[in-house]
């Protein structure tokens, strides 16, 4: 850890999670706030496989799982992108290592090729499913292909020059004929979503509540209907079979389904293969056992199986939130028929949000990143600093937190946060209402299970509009009005009594943001709301973009407006992000382009080591204006990242 | 907002008094806690409230007669029995207390009454403790709703010496007047000569003044103390 902390010493360093060991391409600049991160890339960075980028850093130094020096560079934000996968170990470290994961899943299937058990095969078996994705992942020799294919690009990008620039001439370049040559699939799922407006008409009713059945059932079957309507579905049910959660209907008109998944469980359980996978039809059945509980989704929607779980495993991290692993385990071993509904009392909101977060398409989750409200490097850098001058000696994270987004983070050197833990603090801030709606301050405790899934935090909140002028004093907290334009100061603490010494910090913090300005810039900028693709790149083709930063673990992208207004809209494009997203993370070779047409959009996905770009057009769009596209993105980010990205952060 | 109460302006000269006290509410998940407080200090109700997550802070000033000016500072917990071994965290230094059940719900009472027992054993010595029947205006509008009469609750809370009061967060019916009255029984003269010179010297809203010797390096910063 020596080294990482020697590193993390300097927080205006930029880092690169990448690029940290790889030589040249650090040029530490001490003072200087950043370093450019996509020039000087060292191919020897580049050959490092995406599955070795480091863990996260450990809530507890020691030693990484795979023996290799952490390389998160200095001031990263550390955020590690594989934590949202979490592994929950039941040790006080949860250091997430994805050698870890794979290994796990490769000895999962390893007995049998076909079961859709593995990770790795589910994700070429949903690819196959995707048909509207025709991506040229599909053989293994694709693997050394592609790399040997690349190469050659890169070396153009080294050069200064962008991996798809000029595009009639690369036509001829390997990368070209390996992207024309792209395989097409035949797809069960490809009608897996039906027409826009059905599906909107599903859409919108989805997160309708299932009403009871009435005591003498006469709306039994009604009910019943609008249940087995929902595209979505969530389940959570002790080892024994009890039910603890389902994201629709009340127990009386599960109870019946949750004894099916039980049994079907449960008798694949005493096997060696557990069963983690089926489909029928358009509907994919999704299990998950982790120790006492296990997780079932169901969904209509066209996920793929890796996607499912990582979904119920972060509802299975909402649940060690509230409880604690160690404190969960206690009760099932004190008593296997615990009924875990009564410690969770009151989560079935965070539980919702979650789920529905899933449902709805998140970018965030998709990506395992978070996104940052975009400022000026300087605001930035003063809100960096008033963080770290007024922090309270307990405070462990700080984060300033604005519709959503990122706006800054005060974290110990020692400490990186987790995408998994953020995601539920995300998801209790702006899906449960009862914070926002409680009109006050809160102190809450609770579980970050990426941090350490055996203890509880504390965590104050507040929050305020930023719709008014400045709030005056500190006694007057105003809580929000509106629903996307709120602001909020979460201080984390290990000291339960530590209330009023981070009362007192958000106090000072929000005077001094005052005083210095940048609460109005804040205010501004999340009024702002996100600009429209065609504002960042002019005459463009695209539509819509994700651009993932690794490093930083962070992603922006444009308005969905004007292209896809609802959620039905939001939801198809979610998926064509979801499939590109899979396909493109199929193998460990590093330079991966891919393109794909759907019925009704063209898309491009970029990997390099150092960010991942989906990019979306209309169907008619050729891959060149997609390419030209993807440049121009590109260069704005190189432009932009200190003000779209979290560089660093204040560390202490 | 949160102002809508506050003095315009405290009365400067002589003989004014003001005093800030810490007050609980406990009880029972869902009999109201959060609408009582949500009424009292921004004068509002929701009929659908999703259940407080860990506990919420916050302050309501009024003003007892044109020299008096009381504060609360308000912790309103979640009832749930997850967060039950935290409870004395909150009302360890509380000068007063509500404890609330649902005259809808008999078993809340019960549970109303353990707390008070709680309370009666382990908070502060004089703390000042209100019991309080909510969701009046379910009964007002059918009768057979009602679960704990007025009689057997207000027996229980002269017994107990409590102050007593069925509430409604909803009509706001005796919510203004059920925190006055526990203001009236507080000790403010005392409080506020006490806190005389600190509050004069400090914001009056300030993070710093009264019944906290929080000690606040009591977990230190070793990880997770939980
Ligand atoms: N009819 C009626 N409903 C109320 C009243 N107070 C609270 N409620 C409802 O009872 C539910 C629980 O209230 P809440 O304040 O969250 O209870 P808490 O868990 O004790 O904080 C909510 O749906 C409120 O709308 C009341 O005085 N009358
Ligand atoms: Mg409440």
């Amino acid at each position: 850890m020596s080294d990482d902390q020697s590193a993390g010493a300097d927080i205006q360093k930029s880092s690169d999670n990448v690029s940290a060991t790889g030589g040249e391409e650090t040029q530490p600049q001490a003072g200087s706030v950043n370093t450019p991160k996509h020039d000087g890339q060292d191919v020897g960075g580049l050959e490092r496989s995406q599955e070795l980028t480091p863990p996260p850093l450990p809530p507890r130094p020691r030693l990484e799982v795979n023996g290799r020096p952490p390389t998160t560079g200095a001031g990263s934000f550390r955020l590690s992108k594989r934590a949202s996968r979490p592994q929950l170990l039941s040790q006080a470290t949860t250091a997430v290592s994805l050698a870890d994961v794979h290994t796990q899943s490769r000895a999962d299937f390893s007995s049998n090729p076909s079961s859709p058990a593995s990770r790795i095969v589910s994700r070429k078996h949903s690819l196959s499913h995707f048909g509207k994705f025709r991506g040229n992942s599909d053989s293994g020799g694709d693997d050394s292909a592609s790399l040997r294919s690349y190469a050659p690009t890169l070396d153009a990008r080294l050069d200064g020059e962008s991996l798809l620039g000029d595009v009639p001439e690369q036509e001829a370049t390997p990368a070209w004929r390996a992207l024309s040559a792209q395989l097409e699939h035949d797809d069960p799922f490809d009608n897996v979503l039906p027409d826009l407006d059905l599906f909107s008409l599903q859409m919108q009713h989805e997160f309708d509540e299932v009403c009871a059945v009435d005591a003498e059932g006469t709306n039994e079957e009604q009910t019943l209907g609008t249940w087995k309507a929902k595209l979505k579905h969530f389940f959570i049910l002790s080892a024994s079979g009890k039910p603890i959660y389902s994201r629709h209907g009340d127990d009386q008109l599960i109870s019946h389904y949750i004894g099916v998944a039980q049994t079907i469980v449960s008798f694949y359980q005493g096997a060696d293969d557990p069963l983690r996978s089926f489909t029928a039809g358009g509907t994919r059945f999704v299990m998950l056992s982790k120790g006492p509980l296990n997780l079932v989704a169901v969904s209509r929607l066209g996920e793929s199986e890796a996607q499912l779980r990582t979904q119920l495993e972060s509802l299975y991290m909402q649940i060690l939130s509230t409880l604690t692993l160690p404190s969960m385990e206690k009760m099932f071993s004190a008593r296997p028929s615990t009924d875990l509904r009564r410690p969770l009392e009151g989560t079935d909101v965070l539980l919702d949000g979650l789920a529905d977060g899933f449902t709805r398409g998140s970018p965030s989750t998709l990506l395992s990143a978070l996104e940052c409200l975009r400022l000026r490097k300087t605001h930035r850098q003063t809100i960096n600093d008033t963080l770290l001058k007024v922090r309270a000696p307990n405070l462990l994270y700080g984060l300033i937190v604005a519709a959503g987004r990122l706006v800054s983070v005060v974290r110990p050197k020692k400490h990186s946060l987790h995408p998994g833990d953020l995601h539920l603090i995300f998801n209790m801030l702006f899906e449960a209402g009862s914070i926002k709606a409680g009109g006050g301050e809160n102190w809450i405790p609770l579980c970050l299970p990426g941090f350490n899934n055996t203890g509880y935090l504390y965590m104050y909140v507040s929050f305020f509009s930023t719709s008014e002028g400045p709030t005056n004093g500190s006694d007057e907290r105003p809580s929000s009005a509106g629903e996307d334009d709120e602001l909020a100061v979460v201080l984390i603490s290990p000291n339960k009594e530590g209330f009023y010494e981070l009362r007192k910090m958000r106090d000072e913090l929000v005077e001094q943001l005052q005083d210095n300005g940048c609460m109005n810039v804040i205010k501004t900028a999340v009024r702002k709301r996100h600009a429209a693709c065609s504002d960042i790149i002019p005459g463009t083709a695209l539509r819509h973009f994700l651009y993932k930063s690794r490093g930083n673990v962070q992603f922006t992208m444009p308005s969905f407006e004007p292209y896809y207004h609802g959620l039905a809209a939001r939801r198809k494009l979610m998926n064509l992000y979801s499939s590109m997203h899979e396909s493109i993370h199929l193998k460990t070779a590093h330079l991966k382009v891919q393109h794909c047409t759907a019925q009704d959009a063209a898309a491009l996905a970029w990997e390099t080591p150092l960010f991942e770009l989906y990019c979306v057009a209309g169907p008619q769009a050729t891959k060149a204006s997609l390419a030209h596209g993807a440049n121009r993105i590109v260069q704005w980010i190189r432009r932009e990242e200190e003000r779209v990205f979290i560089i660093g952060g204040a560390v202490f | 907002m949160a102002a809508r109460m506050q003095q315009g302006g405290r009365p400067g000269g002589g003989g004014a008094r003001f005093a800030q006290f810490k007050l609980v509410l406990l009880g029972e998940s869902a009999v109201g806690k959060s609408s009582l407080v949500l009424r009292f200090v921004k004068d509002q109700f929701d009929d659908y409230r999703e259940s407080t997550i860990g506990a919420a802070f916050l302050t309501q000033t009024i003003a007892l007669d044109e020299q008096t000016t009381v504060k609360f500072e308000i912790w309103d917990t979640a009832g749930q029995e997850r967060y039950k071994s935290l409870a004395p965290m909150y009302y360890r230094n509380a000068n007063c207390a509500v404890v609330v059940y649902d005259i809808t719900q008999a078993s809340s009472l019960d549970k109303a009454k353990s707390w008070v027992k709680e309370l009666q054993r382990q908070a502060n010595e004089n703390i000042v403790i209100c019991l309080a029947g909510n969701k009046l205006d379910l009964v007002t509008e059918q009768p057979d709703k009602r679960a704990v009469t007025t009689a057997d609750a207000e027996a229980y809370a002269q017994e107990a010496n409590l102050l007593f009061f069925e509430t409604s967060a909803k009509t706001s019916e005796n919510v203004k007047e059920l925190f006055t009255a526990i203001a009236r029984k507080l000790p403010i003269e005392q409080a506020s000569q006490g806190r005389g010179a600190r509050g004069a010297a400090g914001r009056p809203g300030g993070v710093d003044l009264g019944s906290r010797q929080e000690p606040g390096a009591q977990g230190g910063a070793s990880g997770c103390n939980c």
